[in-house]
């Protein structure tokens, strides 16, 4: 499947993605509010955002240093981010 | 989709948002094999885990492992033995470079000018006849005087099946000697006659634990979902063993499907080679094992799952302030 490239379709895949792999119930992409703190409000702890990391890395074929995590605070910020990196490649 | 604060009132979540960031990494090293002790049921002996790596003894090489430590991510040694207190300058190696806590019997002191704020924990086998039984010896007598006052120390208190009724007057003589404890049960690894945990032991000593809480709460480092868990080895309607264990040294972890876990903890012997299986015993049969903290781990490790109903996410908190007031990641 082709990965978004524009920050609104990446704010959803990423949503998606957080929804899969913490198997949140009763959201979805559409209605995940981007700006979140997935820490403070969704609980997501450090084992969490390393699998999220993981399967982001692998969709976009980019790198997520250990050291930015704590920067990755909601699905706007990871979004951002990834953007960033793709400009990068 | 359940959020933090709408499962929360105000005071609550500023208790949750003090320990969400903390992202605590430990692991443990054996500082040294030998012990001036030799308790009936330590899993380190009877496991023949002392036999299980050489010593490395030079502090240079302990200093450089610890320094790749770090860079690994580790922001919590957790030393145990042996003895660490037979090593001190292996001991110094890591309270210089990490945030340290020392497990001791408390019968060498450790030197408070040497380690002003070092987090410390004796371990204590029940009253003066189980201390002798099993130890050997009635420790207490000794650290107490130790560490009197000290504010960086608590007991670790490992119950019997035949401490049952005793407890207080443990917890009260810790009190007057101006120290915390914290209690753990007994696995019992060496089969010592009559400390098996009969049925329905266990459901006593939870409502001893949760009466002892309510009685000396500026004295004991608990919680009452800590004791549920801890005596039914329940959690959620899951029970704790081998398939959910958090603790095992993360490069052996070959478990499928794996599940949630400490983060890159792994549990070095003094060779600074060798990884054992768990932070306990590798002979420990998993289905009994009642390591406290692999039990406060798992509720750590799982936070999710308690994002469910207010009480659930509070015994969450709860378990998970306990355990850093244990490691000084937040004051008592
Ligand atoms: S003995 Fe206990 S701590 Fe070790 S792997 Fe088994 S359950 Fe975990």
């Amino acid at each position: 499947m082709p990965v978004a490239t524009d920050t609104k379709k990446i704010v959803i895949h990423v949503a998606q993605i957080v929804i899969d792999e913490l198997k949140l119930e009763d959201i979805t992409p559409e209605t995940f509010d981007p700006d979140i703190d997935l820490i403070d409000e969704v609980g997501i702890d450090s084992m969490d955002l390393a699998t999220v990391a993981l399967v982001i890395q692998d969709k976009y074929g980019i790198k997520i240093d250990e050291d930015d995590y704590p920067k990755l605070t909601t699905v706007r910020f990871i979004a951002e981010y990834i953007e960033r990196k793709l400009k990068l490649i | 989709m359940k959020t933090i604060s709408s499962l929360l009132d105000d005071q609550w979540y500023q208790r949750y948002k003090k320990i969400s960031k903390l992202n605590i990494r430990s692991s443990i090293y054996d500082v040294t094999n030998r012990c001036n002790l030799r308790c009936k049921g330590c899993f380190f002996f009877s496991s023949g885990e002392d036999k299980a790596a050489v010593e490395e003894m030079e502090v240079k090489k302990w200093e450089k492992f610890i320094g790749r430590e770090k860079e690994r991510g580790v922001n919590l040694a957790i030393l145990i033995g042996g003895e660490p207190t037979l090593c001190f300058d292996r001991v110094e190696a890591f309270y210089k470079q990490l945030p340290t806590f020392c497990a001791t019997n408390g019968l060498i002191k450790i030197p408070r000018d040497r380690f002003p704020d070092m987090m410390i924990g004796i371990s204590l086998w029940g009253d003066e006849e189980d201390e002798k039984l099993l130890r050997g010896k009635d420790t207490f007598a000794i650290s107490s005087k130790n560490y009197e006052g000290d504010p960086y120390t608590y007991y670790l208190y490992t119950i019997n099946s035949k401490q049952i009724g005793k407890t207080e007057r443990i917890i009260k003589n810790i009190r007057d000697v101006g120290l915390k404890v914290h209690m753990q049960l007994l696995s019992n690894d060496e089969g010592v006659d009559g400390f098996f945990w009969k049925p329905g032991e266990l459901k006593d000593l939870r409502s001893e634990m949760d009466d002892m809480l309510d009685k000396y709460p500026d004295t004991l480092i608990s919680s009452k979902y800590y004791h549920e868990i801890i005596t039914t080895g329940k959690m959620l309607g899951r029970k704790f063993g081998w398939m959910e264990c958090p603790s095992v040294s993360q490069p052996l972890d070959k478990r499928k499907p794996g599940p949630k876990r400490l983060i890159e903890f792994i549990r070095w012997a003094s060779d600074l080679k060798t990884m054992h299986r768990c932070c306990t015993s590798e002979t420990r049969n998993c289905s009994t094992c009642k390591d406290g903290a692999a039990h406060m781990s798992w509720v750590m490790v799982n936070k999710r799952a308690h994002i469910r109903t207010t009480k659930d996410l509070q015994n969450w908190i709860e378990i998970y302030e306990m355990f850093a007031k244990l490691y000084q990641f937040i004051p008592w």
